[in-house]
Parts: structure tokens; sequence; C-alpha cells
């Protein structure tokens, strides 16, 4: 076959513990987008790693354009023409986005880097998504969702035959989505093979033209994406038959039984992030926060977490007026945060996940009043058990575990602790279909037993599926407030639009 | 994904991490005993004498404990992230506190040993106070007591060599407890202090978290500056009794000599004992064994007659080797190249 641009045979990946991958063939033709799909833990990231030389393969053969290869680090991969951008957005934080976007390649006159070129090209790389952001500013300062559109511009940047995108999109909205889109399906029509991994069915559908499904490192089947319909789908990954799992309903405000205020923000802001506003949470509720890519959801999270200290306003726990200084003081109120950002803020990587797990528990009951190994033990499995945590021992270093794991190890961690208030900024990022309506349901049966809920997350669809009120922010103000049956996706696109047109 | 029990089972249980960590520095100490149970065979020599034992393996324990006291707390500082460059000037602060207060007619001795502590633990939370509290870089803030703590020493002790001949303060670092020398008694009663300290309690964990992402540890509620701060005042009070055996060894306080360059040689072991100087997992036993593989190494020098100039560069190599045998890097490459070969 001529049209096959990359042939994977046979590939075996064993960690310790894991046969993390066991005899997967691939195939990739020139020309096609190409989704690759599986739970948290089939073994998505690992075939790309090992095609891409971050992994040593055990077996297997791999042919690109009719010659074997065997790339030993990402840099020979990028040097054959594979060019990635990895689940965990691995860029340098310290470095500005212009040089994130060069390193490695920065255009150079007699050994001497030109940065006014590696300026003028990662502007261009930019652009290509529709972005225009200053690539001056260091990359650290920016949102996740940005840093992740850094990585996808790196990548595209690198003239490359073969382009593997693990995840891209996992913390992107509607807008950004389909910009990427737009240059993939380009760069499918200039030849280029594109493997797209994503936890998304409407991306899969939208933009694939081939899925492979990998379940428990095995292949389970390669098929045409028209012919295959969503349920089929489904059914394929999780290995049984998918009507058996159902959505988290929408409790209808069910929570609301439960009555009374629990936390009030009263004028809470914080200059240069977010202005003043009200937002109250009821017991039992959840509330979200939905508004695009910088319009200061995540900055109020962590007003109310703590994590930055408001400038303006006060927040009411029970009634009374409470000072949250710091996250401790806020986890003593009862608030528990997972943040957008779980490499950088969530896991403790070299850490067990029992450590993990226990962490913000033991940090509660502080230093002295240690738990037991018994004890850690004990909810450790529990944990690992209701959430579906993939992993060969309660030992394992919480970084040997695939992302979606990760992030169930820290919603783990939260959900031990017992908050009253659960702070959940993109608390399904990375997760499967079917975590992800475990983790729904979880969630009902807590807001059922009293607690409430902020909830942050990109994808519209869920925040309105979830949320009984909807608070909706644009460029850090709130803009309006939906409840009960005002939430739908509509409602809040409108509110944001109608506050663009007012500006 | 497979569970592949099969594969863990062939190996018995996974061996515990901290196991795994003392392989490299254990074989290394016992090669370097094999090489002088070959070549010098005076190194094995143990004689009982007035009901002590003596030899160059007592000689090694001996001479090794303010290293091994010193590792203790810099293998908590380490684990945060820092690193303490002052704990040798404290030895000659806490040693110049106690000699100057033991000639002092009628005081008590368990004040002495009190009050040489305390000084010590003074300096570990100006540390503390420095690094975890306003947050200087760790090298740069114990480089202050690094430079300025021999000054206080000399400023305690007036500028002189204070000489002592209390009975009391000369057992801490010359007298035998169960025939063996007692500085060997303490370091394994703060070995076993530590332990306890750390894992009975949750300050292992909040240490070996802070060091591995201080964020993240943060937000899950811990007080990243409470952690910090006290591996500093616990490394200050580590110095202190090393302060003690090293002034009583010599029954004499020098502010200029005492503990002079030992920072350097506890980081050391602390490194090859497996603790990351980036922080996060730390390995007491493997300090400790670290601590007595430096020590072995300057006695068996010492006993080969290696002049003292040229002693330092076997100690570098030896060093290096058991740094690289535990880079995972490293090992990496030298299974590919041995995976090649036959290719
Ligand atoms: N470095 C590692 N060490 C040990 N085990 C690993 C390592 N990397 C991955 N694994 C294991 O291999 C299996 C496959 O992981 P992989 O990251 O490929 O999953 P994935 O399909 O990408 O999942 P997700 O959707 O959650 O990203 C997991 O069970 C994981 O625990
Ligand atoms: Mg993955």
């Amino acid at each position: 076959m001529a049209d096959v641009l990359l042939e994977m045979r046979g590939i075996s990946k064993r960690f310790p513990g894991v046969l993390a991958l066991d005899g997967v063939d691939f195939r990739l033709r020139r020309g096609e987008v190409h989704a690759l799909m599986g739970e948290n833990g089939a073994g998505k990231s690992t075939l790309i790693k090992a095609l891409t030389g971050v992994h040593m393969r055990d077996e297997g053969k791999v042919v690109l354009d009719g010659v074997e290869i065997d790339p030993r680090s990402p840099r020979q991969a990028e040097e054959l023409g594979i060019s990635t951008v990895y689940q965990e957005v691995n860029l340098i934080a310290h470095l500005s986005v212009a040089e994130n976007i060069c390193l490695g390649r920065e255009p150079t006159v007699f050994g001497k880097i030109r940065w006014g070129a590696v300026k003028r090209r990662a502007e261009e790389a930019m652009a290509r998504l529709d972005l225009r952001v200053d690539v001056s500013q260091e990359l650290s300062q920016c949102s996740i969702a940005l840093q992740q559109m850094v990585a996808i511009a790196r990548a595209l940047d690198i003239r490359a035959k073969l382009l593997l995108l693990d995840e891209p999109t996992s913390s992107l909205d509607a807008n950004e989505v389909a910009e990427l889109f737009v240059v993939m399906r380009k760069l499918r029509d200039q030849g280029l093979g594109i493997v797209f991994i994503t936890h998304f069915l409407d991306q899969v559908y939208g933009v694939s033209d081939r899925i492979t499904v990998l379940r428990d490192g095995r292949l389970v089947g390669e098929y045409e994406t028209s012919k295959l319909g969503r349920m089929e789908l489904v059914s394929r990954m999780i290995g049984k038959d998918a009507s058996k799992l159902e959505r988290g309903e929408k409790r209808a405000a069910g929570g609301k039984a439960a009555g009374g205020v629990f936390v009030e923000a009263k004028q809470l802001g914080r200059r240069g992030s977010v202005s003043p506003m009200d937002i109250r949470i009821g017991k039992g509720e959840v509330v979200g926060l939905a508004g695009l890519l910088g319009s200061g959801r995540t900055e109020m999270a962590r007003l109310l977490f703590g994590v930055d200290k408001a400038d303006e306003g006060y927040v009411e726990v029970d009634g009374r007026m409470v000072t949250l200084g710091s996250p401790k003081q806020a986890i003593r109120l009862g608030f528990g945060f997972t943040p957008e950002n779980r490499k950088t803020e969530g896991i403790v990587p070299h850490l067990s996940v029992r450590e993990n797990i226990i962490l913000a528990m033991q940090g509660r009951r502080g230093m002295w009043r240690a738990l037991s190994s018994r004890e850690q033990m004990e909810i450790a499995g529990r944990f690992i058990e209701a959430l579906g945590i993939k992993t060969p021992s309660p030992e394992q270093a919480v970084c040997n575990l695939s992302g979606g794991n990760q992030q169930k190890v820290l919603l783990a961690r939260w959900l031990a602790n017992e908050p009253r208030l659960l702070i959940l900024d993109e608390p399904t990022r990375g997760i499967d279909v079917g975590a992800k309506a475990e983790i729904e349901k979880l969630i009902g049966q807590l807001c059922e037993a009293g607690m409430s809920i902020v909830f942050i997350s990109s994808e519209l669809e869920e925040v309105v599926r979830t949320c009984q009120k909807v608070v909706v922010l644009r460029d850090g103000a709130k803009v309006g407030e939906l409840e009960g049956e005002q939430v739908s996706e509509e409602a809040v696109m409108q509110t944001i639009a109608r506050h663009a047109d007012e500006a | 994904m497979k569970l592949d029990y099969a594969e863990a089972g062939s190996v018995g249980r996974p061996m515990p991490d901290w196991l795994v960590k003392l392989i490299w520095p254990v074989a290394a100490l016992g090669l370097l005993l094999a090489f002088n149970l070959a070549f010098t065979s005076l190194f094995f020599r143990l004689e009982w004498r007035d009901g002590h034992l003596y030899g160059s393996l007592i000689d090694v324990l001996n001479r090794g404990s303010p290293v091994m006291l010193l590792a203790l707390g810099m293998t908590l500082v380490i684990a945060t992230g820092g690193v303490d460059l002052s704990v040798g000037a404290v030895m000659a602060i806490s040693g110049a506190v106690a000699a100057q207060m033991i000639n002092v007619p009628g005081m008590p001795f368990g004040l002495v040993i009190a009050g040489a502590l305390a000084v010590s633990v003074l300096a570990g939370v100006w540390n503390g106070l420095l690094v975890g509290i306003f947050k200087i870089q760790p090298i740069v803030a114990t480089l202050i007591l690094m430079v300025a703590g021999r000054g206080v020493a000399q400023l305690i002790t007036g500028g002189q060599y204070t000489t002592f001949t209390d009975a009391k303060l000369v057992y801490v670092g010359n007298g035998h407890l169960f025939g063996l020398p007692f500085p060997v008694t303490i370091v394994f009663v703060m070995l076993v202090v530590t332990g306890l300290l750390t894992r009975k309690t949750a300050l292992g964990l909040f240490v070996e978290s802070v060091g591995d992402n201080e964020k993240a540890t943060h937000y899950a509620g811990i007080s990243s500056r409470a952690v910090k701060f006290m591996a500093y005042v616990f490394a200050g009070l580590c110095a202190g009794l090393a302060g003690l055996v090293a002034v009583s060894n010599i029954k004499c306080a020098d502010s200029n000599h005492a503990g002079l360059f030992l920072e350097l040689d506890a980081i050391l072991a602390v490194v090859v004992g497996g603790t990351a100087l980036t922080g996060g997992r730390f390995y007491l036993l493997g300090s400790i064994v670290g601590a007595l593989l430096i020590q072995t190494l300057t006695t068996t020098m010492y006993m080969r007659n290696v002049s003292p100039e040229i002693a330092p560069v076997p100690k570098a190599i030896v060093i290096v080797a058991v740094c690289l045998l535990q880079s995972p890097v490293f090992r990496n490459q030298m299974r590919r190249i041995a995976k090649w070969r036959p290719a």
C-alpha cells in the first residue's frame, strides 16, 4: 500500500507490574486524521511515546515512509519528521512564549540567535491558530489553555510528515478547538498524517477519518469513522455494552432541598484579575462558573480558596464573615480545590498514590496526628475502587499513572477530606467517558448529602448538565446569573454575547 | 493496561523503595571493605583492651560520627529541596559554648549540654526563618552563618583555644559504652529518634511532599514554611550534637577548625545515600551508609599512606561512581550499550 505513511507492528511495552502495550499494530495513511481511542490507562500515550523515543519499546517494529525507524529521543523523532504535542504540556515555564516555540531550532546567524526572527516566527506560528498574543510574555503567566495552544503552535512550526496530538484539546473551549480543527484539516489536505487522541466523542466525529481503539494495552480494532456509531465506539472502548452506561441524570435542583446558603461572596474581587462580584452558594448546590478563556473563572476559584488574597469584599460562611488568607484556612472552613493545572499544582509526582490521596486529609489533621498505615491503606483502597483508578498498587508513584488516572487521584484527595464546599477547576480534564459518568454520579450523591460544589469547565455542555446555577463571567466581571430552568447552553452563550455588544 | 502480577510475583513482592536505594551505597561500601580485606589486612584487626573494642573498623564508626550526625539533619533539609551550608560553623559555635561554660565553676554538666544545643537550635531557627519564612535561596541564606558562624565562635571563646578537663565532657567524645565509643551510641539514638520523628508523625510525608512539589503541597493545606523551618531547626540540633562530639574529641574549642568542610561531607553522604539534591524522597539509613563510606575511604587512605594532598582524588572517584550508578539515565545508557554489543 503506497499510501501508508506509518506502520507500527507488534509494539509491546512493559513497566514494572504493568504490561502497558501488548503487541499493538497501528497503521496511519497519508492525508488522514486518525483518532486513537481508549479508556484511561488503555495505553494511548504509551504508544505515542514508544513512537517518539520517550520510552524504548520492548518489542515491535516501526516503519515510517517505507524506512524502519527507531528514534532514541524525542529530538531524533523530530528530526525524522515526527512532531508531537504530549499530554502533559512540557514546555519551560520561565521562558517566554516565543522562546518555547522556537526552542532547539532558533534562527541563527553564525551561531548567534536572531531574537527578532525568533519573535516573528513565534508570532506567525501563533497566528496560524488565529491567536494574537504577546509572545514575549513568560509562559508561566499564561493560562493552561494558552499553554496548550503554545505547545500546539510549537508542533505545527516543525516541518513534519507526522503530527501526534495527545489530548491537545483537554482545556480548550469550543472556539479554540474549531481553530485547531481548521489547521488540522489543512495539514491533512497537504498530505500529513495526524494522530489525534481525545476523550471528546464530538471531536472524534468532527475531525477524524479513521479510529483505532485500544483496551488494556491491546488493539481492539481499526474502523472508518463514518461506519462506526457512537454507542458502538464506546462499547468497543469499555469492552461491554455502552447502553448500560448511564449518564448522571441532572438532579432537578435536588440539592436545594437541603436548603440554606452555605457560602456567600460579597463584592469579592482582586485588582487586575476579577472585578468585585457577589456569588451565593447554597448547601448541596452545584454552582457553575462559565465564561470564555480568560474570563476570570480560575481567578475567582483561587480567591475562594485563599490561594490569592482578595483585596475587595469578603466571604461569609454560614452567615459569618471569614478570612481566606491561605488554602490552609480555606480547608479548615471545609473547602477543597482541584486546580486546573494538575502537573504543577495538583499531584506530588514522586509520592505514591496512597500518599497523594491522604495528603489533604493528613494536612488537616496536622503533623502530629499521623494516620496509621492501616487507615491510609483503607482510605486509598476505598477511593481506588470507587473512582476506578488504574494502578498496579497503591504504592505506585503517581507520575507513573496515565493522565486521566492522575486526575482521579487528585479528585480522591479532596473527596477523602469530606469537604463541605468543593471547588473543581476542570475536574474531568482527560477523564474517559465511562469514568466521567461515574464521577458525575458520585458528585451527585455527595450533593444529596449536603456538599456544595463550584464547578468550572471549558466544556459548556458539562456545566449545563451538572449545575443548578451558572454564574456567567466575562473579562473578569460577572455579567449574569442563570438558575434552574434558565440554565442552557444557548442562554449562557447569549449572556456572554450580549455583553460583548454592550462593551 | 493489564495488571501484570505474574511479573511482579516472579521477584516476590517488589522491594521497598528504601531497600532499593540502599543497594548501591552498601555495594560500594562492601567493595571498599573487600579491597581492604585483600590489601590492607590490618584494617580488620579488632582488639579488646580494658573492656573496649579497638581497631580500624571501630575507628571508622567513631570518627565518622560527626558526619553521620550532620547527615541526619542534612537529609531532611535536602529533602525539602534546600541545603544547609552552615552546619560546620554551627559545630564550632556549639563546641565553643560548651568549652566556655564547662570552665565556669559550679556549672552543672546538664546545663552545659543544654546551653550548647540551645545555641545550635537558635542557629537553626535563624536559617529556618531566612529560608522558610523569608524565602531566601537556601544556599545564600545558610552561607551567611557559614561565614559568620566561626566569627561568632571566636567571640564566644574570646579568640582563645579554650581547653577543658571535665571528665563528663571528655566522655562525650572519648568514652565507651557497651564496648563501643560513646559517639556511636549518640548516632544510634539520633537515627532512631529521627526515624520515629519523621515516620511516626506526618513530618516525613510533609517534608517529601514539600520537596517534590511545593505548590501542590501548599494547596493541600500544608504549610511549607513550617515544614522547612523545622527541617533547618533539626539540622541545627544535629550540628550541635556533632559539635559536642568534636570538641570533646580534642578537649579544646578550636573555632577555626572544628567542623571545617564537614558540611560538604554531610551533603555528599546524603546524596550518596540516595536522597536527591532536588528534594523529595529521603533515606536516613542511606545517609548513614554514605557517611560511613566516606569515612572508610578516608581511613583506608590514611592507612595506606596516601598523602593528604591527593587523598581527595580517590574520594571523588568513588563518589562519582556511586552517583552515576544511582542515575537512571546512566543505567539505561549502560543497559543499551550492553544490549547493542551482541547485535
Ligand atoms: N512511566 C511509567 N511507569 C510505569 N507505568 C506506566 C508508566 N507510564 C504509563 N504507565 C502505565 O501504563 C498504562 C498505560 O498508560 P497510558 O499513559 O498510555 O494511558 P492512556 O491511554 O494515555 O490513558 P489516559 O487517557 O488516562 O491518558 C497505565 O496503566 C499506566 O499506569
Ligand atoms: Mg494519556
